[in-house]
């Protein structure tokens, strides 16, 4: 395949098509500066956002996020995040829905306990039931584990997001063996949601085959935010295009990449 | 009349409607939602939803997240 054929290669979500599999987070920046410059250079196309009550009295004037990453550029998509029950994140959802005109691809995250942020499954696919009957569209942070992730699926998500590690962590892919069979059974895009520290945590999601990678902490904690956001551009784009290529099996032992016949030594 | 917004008392005139209390909040134009007593009055609405005495509203936007 070569390189004019991977622009084809493409992610479709909700039966929208996207040309970037890098999801981008907009928490933890210094400043709407700072964060409107490293969402242009991450190249991502989705982007979550977080729903919060607005702060009565409080410098009415100080930018809205929204103005600075505009719906009409990017798909945005609202979070659940610090939800902790079923009920909280479906009021969420629909807030955030009407906030955002009716728009209604939401992440549903339904967490457990404040040190792990781990995803509260129970709770989680109470949710997901209840918001997709209303008419939403899902996608969902989830643990790795494959059978949730395959129930999550035949509930009608439209991704389903297992973590890599700990959100916040950036400890980087612990369980590429789970990964491998949600994805080998999934017929909806399987996007890995946190725990991406680096580059390469984002690369080695990309060459197994995940759709895509969300992440917010990694690119906004980096000393240099926006060189880090464009850093996790390339590595989606590099562990992609190597997965469509195909790795080398992996040998025991060496294999000369020179020929070995008509050598000048004699062996 | 007091109401509560977004959980803390707010002393509000009679028959305030949402639009003149978003207004009065220095909201006035600008992208959030509303719930009232736990149902969201969609944007087309503020303008003719009359508030009484107790009622609980909250009013969100989209801030950075993850």
């Amino acid at each position: 395949m070569s390189a004019i054929d991977l622009q084809k290669d493409s992610l479709v979500i909700a039966g929208k098509t996207y040309q970037s599999r890098l999801l981008v987070g907009t928490g933890k920046y210094r400043d709407m500066d700072e964060t409107r410059e490293a969402i242009e250079a991450s190249g991502a196309e989705i982007v979550t956002v977080a729903v919060r009550r607005t702060n009565i009295g409080q410098n009415p004037n100080e930018p809205n996020l929204l103005d600075v990453i505009s719906p009409d550029r990017y798909t945005i998509l609202p979070n659940t995040a610090g939800c902790y029950t079923a009920q909280d994140a479906v009021r969420t959802c629909k807030l955030a829905r009407e906030l955002m005109d009716g728009h209604d691809l939401v992440k549903l995250e339904v967490l457990g306990d404040e040190k792990t942020l781990y995803p509260n499954i129970v709770e989680t696919l109470k949710a997901a039931e209840t918001l997709i009957k209303d008419g939403f569209k899902v996608m969902v942070y989830t643990s790795d584990d494959p059978i949730v992730a395959k129930e999550l699926e035949a509930m009608g998500c439209v991704a389903v997001m297992p973590l890599g590690s700990l959100i916040g962590s950036g400890l980087g892919i612990l369980n590429p063996h789970n990964l491998r069979i949600i994805m080998e059974e999934a017929r909806v895009p399987i996007i890995v949601d946190a725990g991406v520290g680096t580059a390469s945590d984002a690369a080695i999601a990309m060459e197994m085959g995940c759709a895509g990678v969300l992440m917010n902490t990694a690119i906004a904690a980096a000393g240099k935010p926006v060189l880090m956001a464009s850093a996790m551009r390339m590595a989606v784009e590099a562990g992609r295009a190597a997965y469509i290529a195909g790795r080398m099996p992996r040998k025991a032992y060496a294999s000369a990449s020179s020929p070995l016949d008509a050598t000048l030594i004699n062996r | 009349m007091q109401i509560l917004v977004n959980g803390e008392a707010f002393e509000a005139d009679d028959a305030i409607t949402l639009a003149q209390l978003t207004e009065q909040l220095g909201l006035g134009g600008k992208r959030i939602a509303i719930e009232l007593n736990l149902d969201i009055i969609p944007r087309s609405e503020h303008a003719a939803t009359r508030l009484k005495a107790d009622d609980r509203v909250e009013i969100v936007h989209a801030i950075g997240g993850g």
